[in-house]
């Protein structure tokens, strides 16, 4: 690969090229300054590129080619999911009766739509064994901080209005404690215990008449199945809390336990990442939410009924927490996880989960002689080794991470959970074969023994990417966050 | 049933589990507490072979009127354009599409760049100084400068003009609940913000004024005149804005806006039903440590290459958790790079002939509308949509146009009581002449109808 600069496309500009092919105006031209004054007519054209169609392609091609997805190589990044996206998807979500049609049409003009947004919620009502979905939020944050509107709103509705606490476990997600900020709460941590799990005790003296909910991951970010779920349900439920599932990790479990089933008041889910919406280098996503029937009056609204007549959103919902985003959801991505779905059907949802796990639990077994283990159990869908071995011979786990750029693979995720020492979570997902994962881990041993033998060589990783290690400190020192066009006298 | 996405086979599987030192699959569930597991298999439909389930698809994509087949005059915040070709094949390259968050820069400059091009590019647009990565959507963009405002200027209420988009006033007040902030709408005067109304409403306790040029009318607000009262009130300045408009159209930096948020859906990105689209969110230099989401900055490698990261992730929950500026993870990256190619096809001339195209065909259906004796509501200058009063049943029109191959307008009566009868019609510059004329002859028609059987 060459280490050239890929030009900004600002910076290819020439006047007086264009990339575009509109219409010649069949209208009678008009004064703007006449029919809008002066002051609002622009006078300054903005200062975007004026490129040739060819010009911009090479640019977006050049820039694909300085880029790594899933299409690219393994992708084992923690916590993401980041499976193989089905073409079959991306196809179907552009047929134009899916693409081309738009939000306030007449219901009766998009029933084709309705049907597949009121199928997608009662396939995902069965996955979690909820009593009805939302598919609204337009990702997982989003879905968690409107779930917690929702429980907010319930203990409201019952006169409960000292109920400012929302509790996370240390090994949550940051999305967590920053959703519960956003709907009102405060956030209180409880302690994970010497197996990774959440301490009971600690829940326990956490608890009380001003909890609002409990936010769970499970399996949590360690990849280890809260086992005493049924019973951190009860300390909850006991003292009128609520218990929220972050489905972040379902593609852990589908078909072995159901949120619904575990005492679960809430879920979210994220479509993009167990249904296969891709993750499109930051989004969109997609964060439908589940309810058990005491919570479906303040689901979003509208909802979707179906009638004899057919489908119709319901407005009318006086109970509701109002909208959380304009019109449906992420539409265009709940096609794909609809189609995904459909896809696989029921048995192939099950072994999806079972060659996750065992997939994750193959890879753990042969790194763990190599790299420390914190928490030596039967891992779901990830697990997370700690660096602390190759620590003590001065080499991080960030070096670790960019000496397997080299290599061609996107490292885990680093340094989460926070309650692991120099940690690195590895999500391997379905999709990949025994083979890709075996020339991994030789990649990570073969890593493991340059640490101990010629560490300068993972220090100074990477050596075979477009640009070597950024400095970081300068880009938020000094922020440059946009291109300036130089003046004339620069 | 075998599964192409599934490469294990029973030989594999048989050596991993050996590898592990287990006897089955089902040993490594045991974990999992009998009273919860789940038996079985789910109860849903049964797996489809790809054929078959396109043809299925197909088929119900088909049950949908989609705006190729139709001539849409629908718009109220979502548009039909004019979408470059270029950019679907842009975003189909699976490098782009398949990449999570750009986390590791080495890796990811593909991404980091078309960020930095696109945050260019919306601060171009918008006058502002800096706009970050993208939103989910124009409405909960507008939500989160709310929560902003709020949080900089410690202040309680929000102020916002009913000539705001319904559903994004919907969403600013759920976000508002969670915050326990007052939201309070500022009237409306012939059409646009009632500025002797904020006058009068506007307090010390106001933490910003939101409005949205062009409105939800498609009036062009008057922002020099807004923006005065709003800081000497000591709150922000909220414009909500459709950024193909900015064209034509001072920006909103020029006048003063501290925050611009709004959709770049109209560049580029279909309609979807809705979603997903993308909220974009431009701030002053001031409020830059202030914003939510993704922000991507230039910098250096140790040879002196030039190279972007992720940067002032301070802000963010993955770092600060409950102290973060908002909760936003995922955005609309994938939007953003759509926005940015049909931005960068449009480019410096392109964006301002389609926006100047926008204005010109509506003054042409607003003309025609005239001639045929139709009321506009609201006059004055308009960008690509017109209120017009029909005095019939705004639903029966639409399914008479269904009729002609013409999706109609918005029902301006569902969110404005004293709008009955009143159509939201958009004239982009995928309509031609011959349309807008059809669509007139055929309102007009209707109407005489429609007048003719009550008489």
């Amino acid at each position: 690969m060459h280490k050239d600069n890929q030009p900004l496309i600002f910076e290819m500009t020439k006047q007086g090229r264009v990339g575009y092919s509109l219409p010649e105006l069949d209208v009678p031209e008009v004064d703007l300054t006449e029919l809008l004054g002066q002051e609002l007519v622009r006078e300054e054209f903005a200062e975007l590129p004026e490129v040739s169609e060819l010009d911009i392609m090479r640019h977006y091609t050049a820039l694909s080619k300085r880029n790594h997805g899933v299409d690219s190589g393994f992708y084992p990044l923690g916590s993401c999911t980041m499976k193989y996206n089905p073409k079959i998807n991306e196809s179907v979500a552009r047929y134009s009766g899916f693409a081309n049609i738009h939000p306030l049409q007449e219901e009766s003009t998009v029933q084709g739509a309705m049907e597949l947004m009121y199928d997608l919620q009662e396939h995902l009502k069965e996955i979690t064994g909820m009593d009805e979905v939302t598919l609204q939020p337009a990702a997982g944050a989003h879905g968690e901080w409107t779930g917690l509107m929702m429980i907010r709103a319930f203990h409201e509705a019952n006169g409960d209005f000292n109920r400012t606490k929302v509790i996370v476990p240390d090994s949550a997600h940051g999305t967590n404690p920053a959703s519960a900020t956003v709907a009102g709460f405060e956030t209180v941590t409880v302690k994970s215990n010497e197996h990774g799990l959440v301490d009971l005790e600690d829940l326990k003296r956490v608890v009380g008449d001003d909890t609002a909910a409990l936010m769970l991951t499970n399996p949590n970010t360690l990849g280890l199945f809260e086992e005493d779920i049924l019973e951190m349900a009860s300390i909850i439920h006991k003292v009128g809390g609520k218990l929220y599932y972050d489905g972040a990790n379902l593609n852990a479990v589908m078909s072995k336990a159901r949120p619904g089933d575990m005492g679960f008041d809430v879920v979210h889910l994220n479509l993009h990442k167990t249904f296969t919406g891709p993750h499109g280098g930051g989004g969109p996503g997609s964060g439908p939410v589940g309810v058990q029937a005491d919570l479906i009056p303040y689901l979003p609204k509208p909802i979707l009924v179906k009638t004899d007549e057919g489908y119709t959103f319901d407005y009318d919902r006086p109970e509701s927490i109002g909208r959380v985003k304009p019109f449906y959801g992420n539409f265009g991505i709940n096609v794909r996880a609809y189609t995904y779905i459909r896809t696989m059907g029921p048995d192939g949802l099950k072994k999806v989960t079972e060659y996750a796990v065992l997939n994750a639990n193959y890879m753990m077994r042969r790194l763990a002689p190599h790299f420390d283990l914190p928490y030596d159990r039967h891992c779901k869908h990830e697990f997370v080794l700690s660096g602390r071995r190759q620590k003590k011979l001065g080499v991080r786990t960030l070096d670790m991470a960019k000496r397997l750029l080299d290599f061609g693979y996107h490292p885990p995720t680093i340094y989460f959970p926070l309650n692991v020492e120099e940690g690195m979570m590895i999500e391997p997902t379905e999709t990949e074969s025994k083979e890709t994962l075996d020339d991994f881990i030789d990649a990570m041993i073969q890593i493991a023994r340059e640490v101990e033998e010629n560490p300068e060589i993972v220090q100074n990783a990477p050596h075979t990417t477009v640009i070597n290690r950024l400095d970081e400190t300068k880009a938020a020192r000094k922020p440059v966050l946009r291109y300036q066009k130089p003046t004339d006298s620069e | 049933m075998k599964h192409r996405y599934l490469p294990m086979t029973s030989q594999d599987e048989k050596d991993m589990l050996e590898t592990i030192g287990v006897q089955s699959i089902d040993e490594l569930f045991s974990d999992i507490p009998e009273k919860v597991r789940f038996k079985g298999e789910y109860n849903i439909k049964p797996a489809k072979s790809e054929s078959a389930l396109t043809k299925e698809l197909a088929q119900l994509a088909g049950k949908n009127a989609d705006s190729v087949r139709y001539a849409s005059f629908l718009g109220a915040g979502v548009y039909d354009h004019y979408k470059p070709i270029i950019v679907d094949h842009v975003i189909s390259r699976s490098e782009f599409y398949t990449a999570y968050t750009p986390y590791q820069p080495e890796i990811s400059q593909g991404e980091l760049q078309a960020i930095f091009e696109f945050q260019t590019m919306i601060a171009e647009l918008t006058g502002m100084d800096i706009a970050n990565s993208s939103m989910y959507d124009g409405g909960t963009a507008l939500a989160e400068a709310g929560m902003l405002a709020a949080g900089q200027t410690r202040r309680k209420k929000i102020l916002v003009s009913r000539a705001v988009h319904p559903e994004s006033r919907d969403v600013v007040r759920t976000y508002a609940l969670g915050q326990s902030i007052d939201v309070v709408e500022i009237p409306l005067k012939d059409g646009r913000t009632d500025i002797d109304a904020l006058k009068e409403m506007i307090d010390e306790n106001t933490a910003t004024v939101m409005v949205q040029y062009p409105n939800f009318f498609g009036q062009v607000e008057n922002l020099k005149e807004i923006e005065p009262i709003v800081h000497e009130a000591g709150a922000l300045f909220t414009v909500s804005s459709n950024p193909l408009a900015l064209g034509a159209l001072t920006p909103p930096g020029k006048f003063g806006a501290d925050i611009t948020v709004g959709d770049a859906q109209p560049f580029g990105i279909p309609e979807a039903f809705g979603g997903p689209h993308c909220g974009y969110f431009a701030v002053t230099q001031k409020l830059m440590r202030e914003v939510p989401g993704r922000l991507v900055g230039e910098t250096t490698d140790d040879e002196g290459r030039r190279g972007f990261v992720l940067t002032l992730q301070a802000r963010e929950q993955h770092i600060r958790r409950d102290k973060a500026t908002s909760n936003i993870c995922s955005n609309q990256a994938l939007n953003a790079l759509a926005a940015s190619v049909a931005m960068t096809a449009l480019g410096k001339e392109g964006t301002k002939e389609i926006a100047v195209q926008n204005i010109t065909k509506t003054h042409y259906m607003k003309q025609q509308l005239k001639k045929s004796g139709f009321e506009i509501a609201f006059d004055g200058a308009h960008f690509n949509e017109i209120a017009v009063k029909l005095g019939s049943s705004v639903k029966e029109l639409n399914a008479a146009l269904f009729e002609k191959g013409m999706i109609g307008g918005y029902d301006l009566g569902l969110s404005y009581d004293e709008l009955q009868g009143h159509m939201l019609i958009a004239v982009t510059e995928q309509r031609s002449k011959e349309e807008i004329d059809a669509f007139v002859q055929e309102i007009d028609a209707f109407v005489r109808e429609t007048e003719a059987s009550h008489a």
